[in-house]
Parts: structure tokens; sequence; C-alpha cells
């Protein structure tokens, strides 16, 4: 069996599903989230680079390189938050965030 | 296009990034002087407005950035409400001893990011673009730091935030594989008649990350809790110029990429559309708190833009730019007054709040009705205009989906009249609870300047947006 493009996006497409599943399902701690949403940024990669051979076009690398550069952002942005949000409550369960309902 | 062709293409978004910078570095070592940096920043901000307005026009940067009448009317529009935010959010933070240099360097990287959305020729800049405002805005959102709610709310708008960006990105990875490009005049090509299922797939991903940054149901949750949070006059410049560059965005994507595709996206977009004005008429009726109650308002409102973009006409992506102008001008007034209004130094913010407001500060009661029978959208305010645009846009396709759709977004208005009238009755009939606070001066200005926009002056300057809007709306259908 060769390792085909189908692989690669069925893999890319798992990664995406998890990742989602765990901001929605999770409930218990931010850190986690953190690490859904890098995984939804991953999973994204690997459909680029995996189209961008497919394709014999280079843009879907350029773009790679793009998307990790503003993971790192984000990832430096989110924990900032994170950090205020902490000393405001002394605690990063994701269950406190719920000051405001309705 | 050579270099220096391109970067006069980009000379706005030029202006905004050497200034961002410079000042974040000024205001490093001289972190008292809020006044020079407020200046600079608006001074920046106008610049780049001016430069956006009289600019040359074209494609650059290999077809990634686009310079067109559309990019310029949202351009001019974006800053100007950029920079209306700047004097609004420092003084008010001041009043509370946040001194936060940050604020007007943050608002200006947001409003480079909006400018990169509104002129984005590809998908890469599109991304980048979005990024770039929303990393801005998460900041802005938790700016308050030692404000639970404004640090939970900053908590919220991220991961939410970062959840949308990944569904766009996602949606746009699988565009870019089964069209085989990134540049949306490419994908127009490969899309030509029939896109195949990979395509509707990313097409559907992309349209929900763009729903998500504009609030449009079913992706509004985040919107009434960070309405809440978020600092006030932060929420002022949130809900007015990142609203309008995600809607110009969204217009230049679906025209430019799917055009020829649009039986393929009309349908979600009348879903959205009617969802969000479903969920902003109900949602609103029970809330007490103004500001949540304005997030319900503003994904109504959104919901009627959505409308105008669905018609899928030049004459529907005018409607969708005038309603998204006219309504910036609102709910920036909206909430300015509420920045204004305190009572014993605590903030103004629920409905039995604003009791007998008309005794004690007639002036900011006036304006609040003003933007409230605006949003409602009863004559002659410029909530009206802008309902009307879109209807007429909707009602001249000849498709009894968007018919039938308009029709139930004037029912969805009738419904959220009740909240819009409540707050007008409690504001003039109740009895004044006690006095406020003295109002400042630049919140009273901007309250009172968007108050007579909203009425007298909307009427002169239609004339002029009309035509600006109808050329924006040409240059997004090519």
């Amino acid at each position: 069996m060769t390792i085909g493009l189908a692989h690669y996006l069925a893999v890319a497409a798992i990664l995406f599903t998890i990742g989602v599943f765990g901001i929605f399902v999770n409930r218990k701690n931010i850190i986690v989230i953190l690490m859904s949403v890098e995984l939804i940024l991953l999973a994204v990669n690997i459909n680029l680079v995996s189209f961008s051979v497919y394709l014999h076009d280079v843009v879907g690398q350029i773009f790679a390189m793009f998307v990790l550069t503003v993971a790192a952002a984000e990832a430096a942005v989110g924990l900032a938050i994170l950090v205020t949000f902490f000393r405001n409550r002394g605690d990063i369960a994701v269950d406190d965030a719920s000051m405001m309902k309705g | 296009m050579n270099f220096s062709a391109d970067i006069s293409l980009a000379l706005p978004e030029v202006i905004l990034a050497i200034s961002a910078l410079t000042l974040l570095v000024f205001g490093a070592f001289a972190p008292r002087q809020t006044n020079a940096l407020m200046v600079a920043s608006m001074a920046a901000l106008a610049a780049a407005g001016y430069a956006a307005a009289v600019g040359p026009m074209g494609r650059g940067f290999a077809g990634g950035m686009i310079a067109d009448n559309a990019s310029a009317f949202a351009q001019v529009a974006i800053y100007a409400a950029s920079a209306l935010a700047i004097p609004l959010g420092m003084k008010w933070f001041e009043r509370r001893d946040v001194r936060n240099f940050e604020f007007p360097i943050l608002i200006l990287l947001a409003a480079l990011g909006m400018g990169m959305m509104v002129s984005a020729g590809d998908l890469i800049s599109l991304y980048m673009g979005v990024e770039l405002q929303s990393l801005a805005l998460y900041v802005l959102a938790a700016m308050h730091r030692d404000n639970a709610k404004a640090s939970e709310a900053g908590l919220k708008y991220f991961v939410l935030g970062a959840l949308s960006s990944g569904l766009l990105l996602y949606g746009a990875s699988l565009i870019y594989g089964f069209a085989g490009s990134t540049k949306f005049v490419d994908i127009a090509a490969a899309v030509h008649g029939a896109a195949n299922t990979g395509v509707i797939f990313g097409l559907v991903f992309l349209i929900c990350g763009l729903a998500f940054k504009v609030s449009a149901a079913p992706f509004h949750m985040w919107t009434p809790d960070v309405y809440e949070g978020a600092p006030t006059p932060v929420v002022a410049f949130f809900a007015a110029a990142p609203k309008l560059a995600a809607m110009v965005l969204f217009a230049r994507v679906l025209t430019e990429g799917f055009g020829d595709v649009i039986w393929q996206w009309r349908q979600i977009l009348v879903c959205i559309s009617l969802f969000s004005i479903a969920v902003g008429a109900f949602g609103g009726l029970a809330q007490q708190n103004l500001k949540r109650l304005w997030a319900y308002s503003s994904i109504a409102n959104v919901g009627y833009a959505v409308l105008g973009l669905a018609s899928g006409t030049a004459e529907g992506v005018q409607a969708m730019l005038v309603f998204m102008v006219l309504y910036m001008v609102d709910v920036t007034g909206f909430f300015a007054c509420l920045t204004a209004l305190s009572r014993d130094g605590k903030p103004m913010e629920t409905v039995a709040d604003m009791a007998g407001l008309f005794k004690t500060r007639p002036a900011i009661a006036l304006a609040m009705t003003a933007f409230s029978l605006s949003a409602l959208g009863l004559p002659p305010f410029s909530g009206f205009w802008a309902k009307f645009y879109v209807f007429k846009a909707a009602i001249a396709v000849s498709d009894p989906v968007i018919q039938g759709a308009a029709i139930a977004g004037l029912v969805g208005s009738v419904v959220a009249a009740f909240y819009y009238l409540r707050l007008i009755k409690v504001m003039w009939f109740d009895n004044a609870e006690g006095g406020t606070d003295p109002i400042p001066g630049e919140a009273r200005a901007i309250a009172i300047g968007a108050a007579l926009f909203s009425f007298p002056v909307v009427l002169a300057a239609l004339v002029y947006i009309d035509p600006l809007a109808k050329a924006a709306a040409l240059a997004l259908g090519q």
C-alpha cells in the first residue's frame, strides 16, 4: 500500500476533529484548550504541506510557514491572557470562567 | 508590477505599521506621555485614511493585495472609527487609573489588520489580516487587567476566536488543495460553473469562520459575554470597525472567489441571516444589562447585513456597505454614552440604572433615544435608511427565498422594537434614582456628534455615501 494524499488528509481531518472536540468536551483545564488550538493549526499544516507536494506548488508550504508563525504568536497572547485570568481568580479550571451567563 | 509600485499600493498599511512600531518604542521609553501618544496615533490613522482615499489603485504583491474602490471605502470608515476609539478609551482608562500606553498601539495594530483584511487578494493575506486584527482585539478585551470580568471576557474571546480562526484556516487549506491556488481570481477560474465537493467543503468552513468574526448566529455565543465583560470603550471599538472589515472580507471572498457558484452559498447566508435576526430579537428581550442587550442588537443587525450580501447582486453588496457604515456610527455613539455614564464612580450598565436619565442628563438621554430609535429602524433616523437599502436589494432579487427572508427580517425588527422602546420608556418616564457623575468631554462630544449624524446629518451624508458604496460594490463584483 502506498501512502497517498487521501491518507494525509484523513490524518489531518482526525487531528482537526480531536482539536475541536478538545475545546468543547474538555471541562477541566484551560491549558488543554490551548493545546487543542495548537492541534487544529497543526492539522491545517499537514493539509497544506501535503497539498503542496501533491500539486507541485510551493505556495502551500509558504502558507504553512505563516501558520506556524501565527500559531506561536497566538500561544503567546493566549498564555498572557491566561496569566491575568489566574491572577484575578487563583485558578484556571474551565468551570470557573462563568461569571457571566445568559 | 515592481516593488515600489506594490509599496505605494500598500501605503496606508505601511504608515500604520511603521507608526505602531515607532510609537511602541516611544511609549516604552516615555510611558507617561499619554497625550502625545494619543495625538500621534490618531494622526497616523488620519494619514492612513487619507492615503487610502487618494492613493493609487490596482493589484500588487502578485495578486496578494487589492487596492480598489471597495478597500478604499472600507479603510476610510475603519480608520475613522479606530481614531474615535482612541481618545474614548484612553480617557476612560485614565479615570480608572489604568495607565496603559499600549492601548492606542493595539488599536493601530488592529486597524492595520483590518486594512489588510479589506484589501486581501488571496487566502494567505486574508488569514494574516484576520489574525493580526484578532490578536490585537483579544489583548484589548483583557486590557483592564485587575478586573475579573475583563480577563474572563478576554479569555473567552481568545478561545472562541482561536477556534474560529482554526475553522477558517482549515477551510482555506481545503480550498487551496482542491482549487489549486490561494488567489481569489484563480479560485474563481477553477470553480467556474461547478465547484467540486472539496472546494464546497472548504467554503463552508470558511463561511463558518467568518460568521464567527462578524458574530452572526449560530456562531454568536461569545458576543454577549465579551461585550459585557470587556471595558466599555473597547466594546465601542469591537462593535464597529471589525464588523465592517469582516463583512467586506466576506463580500470579497464570496463575490470574487465564488461568484459563479452563488447558488452554493446563498442558502447558507440566508440561514445565517435569519437565525441571527431571530437570536438577536428574542435573545435581547430578557436582558437587563445594556452591554449584553446591545450585543444581541448587534447580532440582529449583522443578520440584516448578511441578508444584503445573500442577495448576491451589486445592489445587495452596496446595501450591506451602507448598512454597516450607518450602523457603526450608531453603535459607537451608544457605547460612548455608556462610557460617559457613572454614578458614584460605578458605571451605569443596566436598564434600571437609566431610570429618569432624561431629567438628570437630557443631552445624553436624547442621544441614547436617537441611537435606540435608529437601531430599531424608525424613520427618519439612519437605521431606517440602512434597513431600507437592505430590504430594497433583497426584494429586487427574483428569488422567493430571499424575498421571504426580507419579510421575516421585518418581523424580527418588530420583535426587537420591544427592548429599544423599553429603554426609552425607562429613560423618559421613570423616576430618577439619583444624579450621575460629571460627563467627560470626549465621550459627550462623540455621543452628541454621532446622534446628530443619526438624524439630520445622515440625510445629507447619504448623498455622498450612496455613490461611494455603489462604486465599492461594483469593484467587488469583478
